[in-house]
């Protein structure tokens, strides 16, 4: 299982890669694995204020629907637009072209809250 | 899957595992008045007296094989030609249940398939879902479909009140208890233009039926882009049979199309089951209730039919899905695809021909009449197969007349739904309305009118 050092994780499985005030944020590579093939994602309209926890978009698998959360509180300020058109870069690159929105942070401080990749590792290794 | 009921052994066998020695021990805290209570029936009768008894009460029914019917408002009696029947009655059809391991009834799937192809082709859509229920649950479903498309930030839909009035209840109940507001029908007489300025960054729908529940053709002409331009989806309301002679919703420019598919060689069986015909874009499919079936090939290059989109609703999007249908009618849908198939479109647009030719003559022939007038409500709008006619008398009367003095079941009474339009009857003439039938229909009208 792939879990990058410098990015930081949430107990629903998403990655957030911070760039400054922004952050892209995407799926977990044990998400996309556990929900198996990706045929579907929907993601917010750019422009929204989201707030951490928030439910921002769904991802439908073969298998079942998952909610996407805002890992932090701020604007979404891009989507991944091929995505909707191409839902399998999620399952290949799923810290890369898989990813979902980039959000301009409105409270950094929100950061520390989130898991670093050894404690991602453990919540992981925890549920099986 | 055989039927085996319970035997003496397995009854005594379930009542060991619990610890009851008897059905009347295990059944001792119901209160004896009502455990076994005297039923008070008639001695048994021979299979022969009960047929006699349910043909008594079938016959007490007004039908239209015995009398000429211009009623519609929905159900319509058009003609099916026997074959329709014939292949629903095939066991292979009649008998299953819905396909819980779809790809082995391939059967089933490609009579689903050339079903959604037929209804795209007669729509001008992309694509077709395998049927709801009805005209009016497929309605709510499109109007479900365009509050969850547009992210649920819309909470506005706007419905012409020329939309039939029981499919308006229907959406209505569909939406009970969420934040949606549905306007525009509050005003009965409310037109076309006058909806249109109601448009705004809010609504989700803009819902009319063409024809309209009067008959009459819209002036459709820049509506979809009026709707478009604020973001909203189109959802026409179509007849079925009227597109195999007039431009389908699909070119101009509808989002959705939903129509109850009855008149398509199903019997009017006293108002179901009918059929749910939803139909829609590309961009929309991910959002739409229901299952989809597609064809492919198979591992050897064969042709194959599997479920593209199953009821995704009830085992993948579950509570996150746009609407929590999960059934259709197939049986129906193949009953119309069967239908479309045996007149194909030539056919299909000769009894449109035959509806359109046959209520204008009846419309011109009661226009002349004494005391009655067509389409005065809306008058010089082209109509398909309905229209509307003032009476001088109650509806209600006109209708008693005509059904004990001719044998005519009579038109549909507005004023339950129209208050404007008391003492107006909306008229339906289809291709098995004789001549002579409306002939009688126009002598009848003239004579209850003295």
């Amino acid at each position: 299982m792939n879990i990058p050092d410098d990015l930081k994780y949430t107990r629903s499985d998403e990655w957030i890669r911070v760039k400054g005030d922004e952050a892209e944020v995407g799926i977990t590579d044990y998400a996309q694995d556990h929900l198996s093939d990706i045929v579907y994602v929907e993601l917010p309209d750019v422009g929204r204020e989201v707030k951490a926890g928030e439910v921002i978009g769904t991802i439908e698998s073969v298998k079942a629907a998952a909610d996407i959360n805002a890992p932090v509180t701020g604007s979404v300020i891009a989507v991944n637009e091929p995505l909707p058109d191409s839902p399998e870069l999620v399952n290949k690159e799923p810290y890369g072209q898989g990813w979902m929105v980039r959000i301009r942070l409105s409270d950094p401080k929100e950061l520390g809250t989130l898991l670093d990749a050894a404690a991602y590792q453990k919540y992981c290794e925890e549920r099986g | 899957m055989t039927y085996i009921p319970h035997t003496d052994a397995d009854r005594q066998a379930m009542l060991d595992a619990i610890g009851a020695q008897s059905m009347e021990e295990l059944l001792k805290d119901v209160p004896v008045r009502v455990r076994f209570p005297r039923l008070n029936l008639p001695p048994a009768s021979t299979e022969m007296e009960v047929w006699w008894e349910m043909n008594g009460l079938a016959e007490a029914n007004v039908d239209v094989n015995h009398c000429a019917c211009f009623l519609g408002a929905g159900a319509y009696n058009h003609y099916t030609p026997h074959v329709v029947d014939y292949v629903l009655r095939r066991g292979e059809f009649y008998t299953a249940y819905t396909p819980y391991q779809p790809e082995i009834s391939q059967g089933t799937l490609q009579a689903m398939f050339e079903y959604q192809s037929m209804i795209c082709q007669l729509t001008g859509m992309d694509v077709s879902n395998a049927s709801h229920y009805d005209g009016a649950t497929s309605l709510a479903e499109g109007v479900l479909m365009a509050l969850n498309a547009t992210k649920g930030n819309r909470k506005k839909v706007i419905l012409s009140p020329e939309v039939h009035p029981q499919y308006r209840q229907v959406v209505r109940t569909y939406v009970q208890g969420s934040d949606v507001s549905i306007i525009g029908d509050e005003n009965p007489k409310a037109e076309l233009s006058t909806l249109k300025s109601l448009l705004d960054d809010q609504t989700a729908a803009f819902v009319i039926q063409n024809p309209n529940f009067f008959g009459q053709f819209e002036d459709v002409k820049g509506l979809a882009d009026a709707v478009h331009a604020v973001g909203a989806l189109l959802i026409v309301v179509a007849d079925p049979i009227s597109l195999g002679l007039f431009q389908p919703p699909g070119a101009y420019g509808a989002d959705v199309v939903c129509a109850e598919g009855q008149a398509l060689g199903i019997p009017m069986s006293f108002g179901g089951p009918h059929l749910g015909i939803f139909a829609t874009r590309n961009a929309y499919v991910r959002k739409m209730a229901g299952r989809l079936v597609g064809e492919t090939a198979d591992a050897d290059g064969k042709r194959g039919y599997v479920l593209t989109l199953s009821t995704r609703e009830q085992h993948i999007r579950r509570e996150k899905a746009t609407s929590n249908i999960c059934t259709n009618v197939g049986l129906i849908a193949l009953g119309a695809a069967v239908y479309l198939a045996t007149l194909g479109k030539c056919g299909l647009e000769q009894v449109a021909r035959l509806c359109y030719h046959k209520s204008h003559y009846a419309a011109s022939a009661i226009a002349k009449l004494k005391g009655y007038r067509v389409n005065s409500q809306a008058p010089g709008k082209p109509f398909f197969k309905e229209f509307v006619v003032k009476c001088p008398k109650p509806v209600d009367a006109i209708n008693d007349f005509l059904l004990d003095e001719f044998d005519i079941i009579g038109g549909y009474d507005l004023g339950r739904d129209y208050p404007h339009l008391k003492d107006h009857m909306l008229i339906a003439v289809t291709e098995t309305n004789t001549r002579q039938e409306i002939d009688d229909l126009v002598e009848g009208l003239r004579q209850a009118a003295e």
